[in-house]
């Protein structure tokens, strides 16, 4: 290994609104290795870093230097000032404005103050195997606080009172569904915790759980106080060892310092907790289909009602909340109703947490208050859209939520505002697509994930969801037909009527949402056969420009198919017949003269 | 356990998970959720309490935590010394490991280039290469 003093980053983003960019990273090269410099110097091209306003851009680190416009006849001068001389180059340094730089701390970055923390309190703080860190953290409190100084009326109007709803997608209020198990007259009950979080792109259940466990643990105990059951389960998926061996962990403590078992802290109150591993399928989420499963028989769901709270688990009063929600337990009890309903809104008080992915500068999970507009999640904590493209929507609620376009992203995030949108809060996957995603095949692909792990029990579900993937597929590959819009709207509003569970009445969401916001793009699949986004493949094709094609034969030479023909020196040519669409020519030509067309 | 018990506990570690600049040990956390694991946090971690162990540092708390938030910078480390800001160290590696160790434990020098770099708002530490 090779250990160099100095590392030139050069920015290779194709987006650059420099045109001299092209080439700097050689002539950067060469300059280097003129000046014997190359076993000390380390040049290295870089994606696009953002900051295309000071295109073209060259860092030096370990210094961090910035500079910024810099043009081919320049590299000499940095070379020989910069390394040789150790003189910045003033006349192209970046001047460095308020917030730039290098930072101490994370929570010092724009991104983190827009956040509050409550759910994730402890994530990324205590360490989640000593249960003594959870503890001095308040940890455990909640419950001393709640076991003698509470009635457990008291704990549900707490939380009623706070107004804390289901943060497992649906919204319902907790308090609420506390009060309507406690009221039943039954001598055995059960709490569950559903960790089942199966939406692609949502991992905010499993970093909770990861890092934080015993507060999920601490709010069940609570929960099973209020309500008046002895057993809890957590229903975790088994794709998630790390949680699950982290939970066992912390199982263990919580018995081992009798905060579990009999005679909690001296009150004479009694809970058990019992981890319970799906095999991840898709359904088990569904509340009556979890119970089923941990029943130990086939995870299918049932009709509705009756409600868990009456006819839950072996047919007693059941509770069944999310990780999250149970995560916001402990706060509500140890600071009061009156704090937490001081954040958010008052429709839906507290904060929720987000796991941004796709096409977005900062992916991770971020918590914010209800109420905070997508732009300031998408551009202020987000970071915005990388490579230069432009935003065209966000999906929020998984396979059940929809897609939000640019034109509401002014919306305040709320339970009631994003079903009015046609989408939903979900379980907190928020997956950000920008001008290069189809929105026709985001529908597909988000049927197919739903036909897939669609149960089989409901004839609309199982069959519904086929035919919608069926017309879909249709569509994208350019076999769409008049009438198939409509076709699609009639299918899925009636699966939304009628299907048995969650998983079938929320699946069509994705296509009407879609078609109520970018239905001419799928009019231009199935009319003018074209892909405006150019990503279904059936529907674009490469062509090279005679303008800029030199000839090199690089494309020819990397095309797996041997579509690409063409003498040396002369414009080459692909073949649409054999082409597959992979796209390497395009990543291969330096003068960017593959385009779709 | 006992409600006097719970304080007691309390009070004993509250020492260890202080954030703030007034606790008297040296705390390292390495975000060691999935992400960060699948980023290569493991054999980070196990370098620092390598190190730490070698040098025969007193006073230092080496432990794994959760998910610290934000993917793209993982692995991350996080040291807390008393009278210090708390600083945070990204895209770690098992050497920069055992730099920060040597360095900012040892010497009580911060190394800068590890820090996170922001430039007009964008974090700059996670380039990808482009191979020529």
């Amino acid at each position: 290994m090779e250990f160099f003093r100095s590392q030139v980053l050069v920015c290779g983003g194709v987006g650059c609104t420099n045109p001299e960019s092209q080439n700097l990273y050689n002539i950067f090269k060469a300059e280097i290795k003129k000046n014997n410099l190359e076993h000390e110097i380390e040049v290295l091209k870089t994606g696009c870093l953002g900051l295309c306003e000071l295109g073209a851009v060259v860092i030096i680190y370990p210094e961090g230097t910035v500079y910024e416009k810099v043009n081919k006849s320049d590299v000499a001068e940095i070379v020989k000032e910069h390394f040789i001389n150790e003189n910045i180059v003033t006349r192209l340094q970046y001047k460095l404005q308020q917030g730039d730089g290098r930072v101490n701390n994370l929570g010092n970055l724009e991104l983190f103050k827009k956040q509050i923390r409550i759910a994730l309190r402890n994530c990324g703080i205590i360490d989640p195997e000593n249960i003594n860190e959870y503890i001095a953290r308040d940890g455990y409190f909640a419950l001393a606080k709640v076991l003698n100084d509470y009635k457990p009326i008291d704990v549900i109007n707490i939380i009623k009172d706070a107004g804390l709803r289901g943060r497992g997608g649906g919204g319902f209020p907790t308090g609420k569904k506390w009060e309507f198990a406690a009221v039943q007259n039954n001598p055995q009950k059960y709490i569950i915790c559903n960790a089942d979080e199966g939406d692609p792109g949502a991992f905010m259940d499993r970093s909770v759980l990861e890092g934080d466990p015993h507060a999920v643990i601490e709010a069940m105990a609570i929960g099973g106080y209020a309500i008046g059951a002895n057993k809890g389960f957590i229903y975790v998926r088994a794709e998630y060892p790390l949680a699950v061996e982290r939970l066992g962990i912390a199982i263990s403590q919580a018995y081992a310092d009798g905060l579990l078992g009999e005679d909690i802290l001296g009150t004479g109150f009694k809970f058990d907790i019992e981890l319970r591993l799906g095999a991840g399928a898709f359904v088990c989420g569904e509340e009556t289909a979890l119970m089923q499963s941990i029943e130990g028989k086939r995870g299918m769901p049932m009709p509705k009602p009756p409600f868990p709270a009456v006819s839950g688990l072996w047919g007693k009063p059941t509770v069944i909340n999310n990780v999250e929600t149970y995560a916001n337990i402990c706060p509500i009890i140890l600071k009061g109703a009156k704090w937490f309903k001081s954040i958010g809104t008052a429709k839906s008080p507290g904060t929720k947490v987000f796991a941004l992915g796709g096409k977005i500068t900062n992916t991770g999970l971020v918590e914010i208050p209800m109420g905070t507009t997508l732009q300031e999640i998408i551009y202020d904590i987000g970071g915005g859209i990388p490579n230069g493209k432009e935003f065209k929507a966000v999906q929020t609620g998984g396979p059940s939520g929809g897609c939000i376009p640019k034109e509401h992203i002014d919306t305040p995030i709320e339970y009631d505002t994003l079903i009015a949108l046609g989408s939903m809060m979900g379980s907190g996957g928020m997956i950000v697509l920008d001008e290069d995603n189809c929105m026709v095949d985001v529908a597909r692909f988000f049927l197919d994930f739903t036909k897939d792990e669609s149960c089989g029990k409901c004839t609309p579900c199982r069959i519904g969801t086929k035919r919608l993937l069926e017309i879909l597929e249709r569509i994208t590959t350019g076999r769409g037909e008049d009438g198939d819009i409509e076709k699609l709207t009639s299918l899925g509003n009636g699966i939304k009527k009628v299907a048995l569970c969650g998983l079938g009445q929320t699946a069509p969401n994705p296509i009407l949402s879609t078609l109520k916001y970018f239905r001419n793009e799928y009019e231009a699949h199935i009319y003018d056969k074209k892909c405006p986004a150019k990503a279904c493949r059936a529907l674009f094709k490469y062509v090279i420009s005679k303008d800029k094609c030199k000839g090199c034969g690089l494309c020819e030479r990397n095309c797996i198919v041997g579509a690409i023909s063409g003498k040396i020196g002369e414009v080459h040519f692909i073949d649409s017949e054999k082409c597959v669409r992979c796209g390497l020519c395009t990543q291969v030509c330096r003068f960017r003269a593959i385009t779709k067309e | 356990m006992t409600i006097e018990e719970l304080n007691k506990i309390k009070l004993q570690n509250y020492e260890r998970v202080n954030q703030n600049e007034d606790r008297k040990t040296t705390r390292i956390v390495i975000g060691m959720a999935t992400c960060g694991i699948s980023a290569g946090a493991g054999p980070v971690y196990e370098a620092i309490v390598d190190e730490v162990s070698k040098l025969g540092l007193k006073n230092v708390v080496v432990c794994k935590t959760g998910c610290i938030g934000i993917c793209r910078l993982e692995p991350i480390v996080e040291v807390i010394r008393p009278g210090e800001e708390k600083i945070t160290y990204v895209k770690m590696t098992p050497y920069k490991g055992r730099r920060i160790v040597a360095s900012h434990i040892l010497a009580d020098k911060p190394i800068e280039d590890f820090k996170i770099h922001v430039v007009k708002g964008k974090i700059l530490n996670d380039f990808t290469l482009i191979n020529e």
